[in-house]
């Protein structure tokens, strides 16, 4: 959990906005160290967690986590947090074996055009799984939450944009809407913003279509002013609240920089390393 | 759920610290499965050594600057992407140097081409330029003469230790990290038959007629399955139970998405099979994270016109580079770059376990291959011995966050 980031959305572990949905974007850069932020953010605010964890193994999100002060592990035994390994589950499909059982979520792997409907299914599962109480003495959690590390790599998969878009859709409308709980999704693109290239249409259309379904979009890219080795880039904030009858849209850039511990923030030009 | 237990964790190079063990085994803290019976026991794979940043078990690539680059060394179940230049030499050249350093740390090879036969490429390693590399003979083979031990066999100041076993040659070679090869000179077949070596030539697998018609590509998938089966055989996977040392699987794959292996990602704007190479990409991760091994892949990005496919590949790999040779091209009789033989561009850096990555210095990198020694350096350390006086200065003020490998930015000592 990064404080700072935390001061900046107005949010802290013990009061957040319910039923939001939080895209994280990024553009030529990396913002998977937000997600990260998000994972330990929710766990200390007692929310009962469902993580996809698609593009790294669980032992990476666990050694990050663990640096954050939560522990993936405990959270796990306790019923807090359903992991889900895209990397352990994907050789299931890619290699078939004849004693194995083939996971279910992974099967747009063997076959793209399928959708991710097995997927949403394993989401529902834990998601709605927690309601009933099964166990005499089982902690009562807060609000779900869904995060899902990152999309574009279900694109990079063979999965189709719609696909992805409906799946985003089904899983906003079953844990934002039914379930008042919030969910955060990362998105990553490729090419400049003004680019006419064809080649990166599918991760430009899910980032719009994304960023037109969010409540809150952390849009992170590199600096405009080039490569420096003390900022490591801006990250835009952008809330679309409805005030009233009348949408409203609010901006802020901050620079940041990523340490090993958490990432501080600052406004354009107040960096350590110039100050 | 099981909790899957990983390579890159930091816990497998430094003595252990358990936190928190509970009752039961299957929840375990630790994420490899080394800790069992001793606890401070150092887990010591010759060839390999921990990561000072974070402890992850490293090898090293055979070339030391890279090493450097790299942040070390390659960490043990990470992928190195090399963009390859346009003849296909330099980046050649860096898998040998990759494959090599295997062969003289005893590690594993598995070697995977579809054009040139495997065995084309190990008969083309350089020769390692160290006499302490330690090479197997049988015991009673007679000394050829001619050899350089013949003059340490007169000592005439040390006679006392003349006669003393040359113990420290196999240790020597084993505890240093990183060596120097002699492009000129190929490696003796002695000293490469020692070594352990899997091949995969993508003809022997795959027939001709099965590869035109079928609607993916099946090249990729019978790699897969080849290298998890090697690893299940030999005894990399992590899961196996500890019972004899460990040791590395080195894994060399050659001109992966040429049209060789049957992709057409290279001949087309829009391939059909667009997304065979990414998913044998996320394969080979889940591969590798789960294994005691490391992959070196080089790609001919020149051929792909599509970027943003390009840029999904580089996302799927943890380190990636690529290189430009100036032969052919006008920067060869241009005087900046007369010192070196191409330009070297770090795509990517990995951050496994850990929230911050490890940026290189210099964007400005351009390597050059010598005799004995592959230098990677920033070329641009040239310009600083001019007077340049120009300053420029960002938009907000600030001098930070500004390009540095620019000439109008440099502000030089006279």
């Amino acid at each position: 959990m990064f404080t700072e980031l935390n001061s900046i959305l107005n949010t802290s572990p013990d009061s957040f906005t319910r039923g939001e949905f939080i895209l994280v974007s990024d553009r030529q850069s990396d913002a998977s160290f937000l997600i990260h932020h998000f994972l330990s953010f929710y766990l200390r605010a007692r929310c009962k967690v469902c993580f996809l964890g698609l593009a790294q193994s669980f032992c990476h999100y666990s050694a990050v986590s663990q640096r954050l002060g939560v522990s993936l592990t405990q959270a796990m035994e306790k019923g807090q947090l359903v992991f889900f390994e895209g990397l352990k589950e994907c050789l299931s499909v890619l290699l078939p074996k004849e004693n194995n059982v083939e996971s279910e979520a992974m099967n747009f792997l063997r076959d793209p055009p399928v959708g991710l409907r097995s997927l949403y299914e394993f989401v529902c599962s834990s998601v709605i799984g927690s309601g009933s109480m099964e166990e005499e003495g089982a902690e009562q959690w807060g609000p779900s939450v869904l995060l899902v590390d990152d999309l574009s790599v279900l694109l990079s998969l063979g999965v189709d944009v719609g696909a992805v878009l409906d799946f985003s859709h089904y899983c906003r409308a079953l844990v934002c809407s039914q379930m008042q709980g919030n969910m955060v999704m990362l998105v990553r693109c490729n090419g400049e913003e003004d680019d006419d290239d064809d080649g990166d249409e599918g991760s430009e259309v899910l980032l719009k279509g994304l960023t037109h379904q969010c409540n809150l979009n952390l849009h992170v890219q590199g600096l405009p002013t080039g490569y420096c080795k003390d900022i490591h880039g801006q990250m835009e904030v952008c809330w679309k609240r409805r005030q009233g009858d009348a949408p409203h849209m609010q901006k802020n850039l901050f620079q940041y920089k990523v340490h090993d511990k958490g990432a501080s923030f600052f406004s354009r030009g107040t960096s350590s390393a110039v100050l | 759920m099981l909790h899957n237990i990983d390579v890159t964790s930091s816990n497998m190079a430094a003595p252990v610290n358990s936190v928190g063990k509970t009752s039961g085994d299957r929840f375990q803290v630790n994420c490899t499965s080394f800790q069992k019976k001793t606890r401070s026991k150092l887990i010591s794979i010759p060839g390999t050594r921990p990561s000072v940043q974070n402890g992850q078990l490293l090898v090293s690539t055979g070339v030391t600057s890279l090493d450097y680059l790299l942040g070390g060394g390659l960490a043990v179940g990470t992928v190195l992407l090399i963009e390859e230049d346009r003849f296909d030499s330099y980046s050649r050249m860096i898998l040998k140097y990759f494959l090599a350093e295997g062969v003289v740390c005893r590690h594993e090879l598995f070697v995977a081409t579809a054009q040139d036969n495997p065995d084309e490429i190990l008969q083309e390693l350089p020769a390692p330029i160290l006499d302490d590399v330690a090479v197997p003979k049988p015991v009673d083979q007679p000394r050829p003469t001619g050899e350089p031990q013949d003059s340490l066999d007169a000592m005439t100041i040390a006679w006392r230790y003349q006669n003393l076993p040359k113990v420290q040659s196999a240790l020597a070679s084993s505890s240093r990290f990183g060596h120097y090869y002699d492009v000129s000179k190929t490696m003796e077949a002695e000293i490469r038959q020692a070594a352990k070596c899997h091949r995969f030539y993508l003809p022997d697998h795959i027939t001709p007629s099965s590869a035109a018609h079928s609607a993916r590509v099946e090249s990729y998938s019978a790699l897969l399955k080849s290298l998890q089966e090697v690893i299940h055989r030999e005894g990399f996977d992590l899961a196996t139970p500890m019972s004899k040392s460990r040791n590395i699987l080195r894994v060399g794959l050659h001109s992966l998405g040429s049209a060789l292996w049957g992709d057409d990602m290279c001949c087309h704007d829009k391939p059909r099979h667009g997304h065979a190479l990414t998913t044998f990409l996320y394969g080979l991760r889940a591969l590798l994270r789960s294994s005691l091994s490391v992959a070196v892949v080089t790609l001919p990005s020149h051929l792909i016109q599509d970027r943003a496919l390009m840029g999904n590949i580089t996302r799927l790999c943890d380190n990636a580079i690529a290189l430009e040779s100036f032969k052919g091209s006008e920067r060869e009789t241009n005087p900046l770059y007369k010192d070196y033989h191409g330009l070297l561009f770090v795509r990517q850096v990995p951050h496994l376990n850990c929230l911050a990555r490890q940026l290189p210095d210099h964007k400005d990198l351009a390597f050059k291959l010598k005799r004995k020694q592959f230098t990677i350096e920033s070329h641009s350390s040239e310009l600083k011995t001019r007077k340049v006086t120009q300053v420029r200065v960002g938009r907000d003020g600030s001098k930070a966050g500004l390009p540095d490998d620019s000439i109008d930015v440099c502000v030089h000592l006279e």
